[in-house]
């Protein structure tokens, strides 16, 4: 990596810093479900009888399980999600720097943004939008 | 008569010197630590896990004031009276509440996949409160103001409905599948109206950090806020954090008529309380960020630096600092619990939504206006860029 005063490049706006913080809250974070669990565990009553441990179904025999195959309705709404998830995330760094950027980058995101949202009219059309 | 308070605003927002430094407590503390003979090193590592486990403690007890809200509230709309017996006015009922579940047998079903089981609720619990890493309740009144900031939160928001798929699919349970596979086809729904949302304001703010987001409201206090200049967005956010909370009317996961409990239907003792605990931590976590991202998040409508300025005093004595500070973190506070009110009596307000209303808001309506909300921004942004933070 070259150095950027010597290059004569301004110095990089991303700073690494205050991250050791996100790690120690990581740690803590974590702490709390493991220790609510592990005095839960402590605590709590053990008996084991057959009735308890089935699954509920609206207090009948449970017919059948719950892993099975069965349409997923939800499958085209992933599909769209990821593509506008991934578009969002090209405009991250656009709109942090779009100060500095002008004009231009307001025409580029404009084109840009109306490819996506022909995309997305496209998908209307196509019912991938459509419940059912 | 118009044109003198907009150049003074325009002034205001242009002029970042006139927001004080602020109380640094770190700086403090470690001065008085490297006082002591610490390397400077040490002394940071000793501070760092003190405003975490602050904010944890703040979190919880913010939960527990909440979930007594929302019972007080409830009983008020329905002209019941609500816990009344545990403590006064059955303040202390919540935390009885959780007591109780600290006790209960954890039950796993026999037919259900033990390890995903007991990883569901965690990865619920975890990002939602790791997400509080950057809310700020003063200039340095915060955990670590890293600098991809909100983008942090984002991020850490879509791993949530992992957790809700796990748990519904681990439980083997035709309700907990169902409620599980609603609940991230909702998250993902709202997730990006939602991003796009944050993306104006932070196009304003020039930058992700939370402070940052805070200090360009605070020109000329509650004349600046974010909600006269991204009203549309206001209303995206707060629609998409509703229904990322899955709060009513967005409440399908767990809609108790069709699903029992949703992807909750098999937990029980602590688990159950870790995904509650979660729910009303992303409640107040979501309240906590509207403030922060439109209503100035700390800042009195009145900026204090002119108060102090009325009263003959420097922003930057130690008396006043702490003055700032302390009704910093009130005012934080205080708008965060409006917008919790708020979601409270919304829910005893409008009906449940169905799935396909769900998803047509989200689809149809929502991530077009916030792609159009976001173009509009960058426009007047480029036309007026003293008022869109230049």
């Amino acid at each position: 990596m070259p150095d950027c005063a010597a290059v004569g490049l301004p110095a990089p706006v991303f700073v690494l810093s205050g991250y050791d913080a996100f790690l120690g809250f990581l740690l803590i974070a974590a702490a709390v479900p493991v220790l609510a669990l592990v005095t839960n565990k402590l605590l709590s009553p053990t008996s084991r009888s057959g009735e308890r441990d089935l699954t509920y179904e609206s207090g009948m025999e449970p017919i059948g399980g719950a892993w099975i195959q069965f349409n997923i309705r939800y499958y085209m709404f992933a599909l769209v999600f990821v593509i506008f998830d991934v578009e969002t995330v090209f405009l991250y760094p656009w709109a942090v720097a779009f100060h500095r950027l002008g004009l231009l980058a307001f025409i580029e995101a404009l084109v840009f943004i109306s490819i996506l949202l022909v995309a997305l009219a496209y998908a209307w059309r196509k019912g991938a939008l459509e419940w059912s | 008569m118009l044109t003198a308070p907009a150049s003074a605003m325009a002034a205001a927002l242009q002029a970042p010197a006139l927001v004080t430094p602020g109380l640094d407590l770190e700086a403090s503390f470690t001065d008085v630590l490297q006082g002591f003979g610490l390397s400077p090193a040490a002394a940071h590592l000793v501070w760092l896990p003190l405003p975490m486990l602050l904010v944890l403690v703040g979190a919880v007890v913010g939960v527990l004031v909440t979930v007594w809200l929302e019972r007080k509230i409830s009983a008020a709309v329905q002209q019941r009276i609500g816990p009344e017996y545990a403590g006064a006015l059955g303040i202390l009922q919540p935390l009885a509440d959780g007591l109780k579940l600290l006790w209960k047998e954890d039950v796993i079903p026999a037919r259900a996949d033990g390890l995903l089981f007991t990883l569901g609720p965690v990865l619920v619990v975890v990002p939602v409160i790791l997400s509080w890493l950057v809310v700020p309740f003063g200039q340095h009144l915060l955990i670590s103001n890293v600098g991809v900031g909100i983008f942090l939160w984002i991020s850490l928001s879509s791993i949530q409905p992992i957790g809700l798929l796990m748990a519904g699919y681990a439980s083997n349970n035709k309700y907990s599948l169902l409620g599980g596979l609603r609940a991230a086809a909702q998250s993902i729904s709202y997730e990006i109206p939602l991003a796009l949302a944050v993306l104006a304001v932070v196009m304003m703010s020039n930058s992700l950090s939370t402070v940052d987001i805070v200090d360009q409201q605070n020109g000329a206090g509650i004349l600046t806020w974010n909600i006269w200049r991204q009203p549309v967005g206001f209303v995206i956010f707060w629609i998409c954090a509703l229904a990322e909370c899955e709060r009513l009317p967005f409440d399908l996961p767990e809609a108790e008529e069709e699903l029992v409990a949703g992807y909750q239907t098999e937990y029980a003792g602590m688990k159950f309380a870790l995904f509650y605990l979660g729910s009303y931590i992303n409640l107040v976590l979501s309240a906590l960020l509207v403030s922060v991202l439109y209503l100035g998040g700390w800042g009195f409508p009145i900026p204090v630096e002119w108060l102090a300025g009325a009263l003959g005093q420097s922003a930057d004595a130690p008396l006043v600092q702490v003055i700032t500070a302390s009704v910093g973190i009130v005012m934080t506070v205080l708008k965060a619990y409006l917008l919790v009110f708020f979601a409270i009596l919304l829910r005893w307000t409008v009906p449940r939504v169905r799935i396909d209303q769900l998803l047509d808001l989200g689809w149809k309506f929502l991530l077009p206006i916030a792609l159009v909300n976001l173009l509009v921004t960058a426009g007047l942004k480029l036309a007026f860029p003293a008022f869109f933070g230049g």
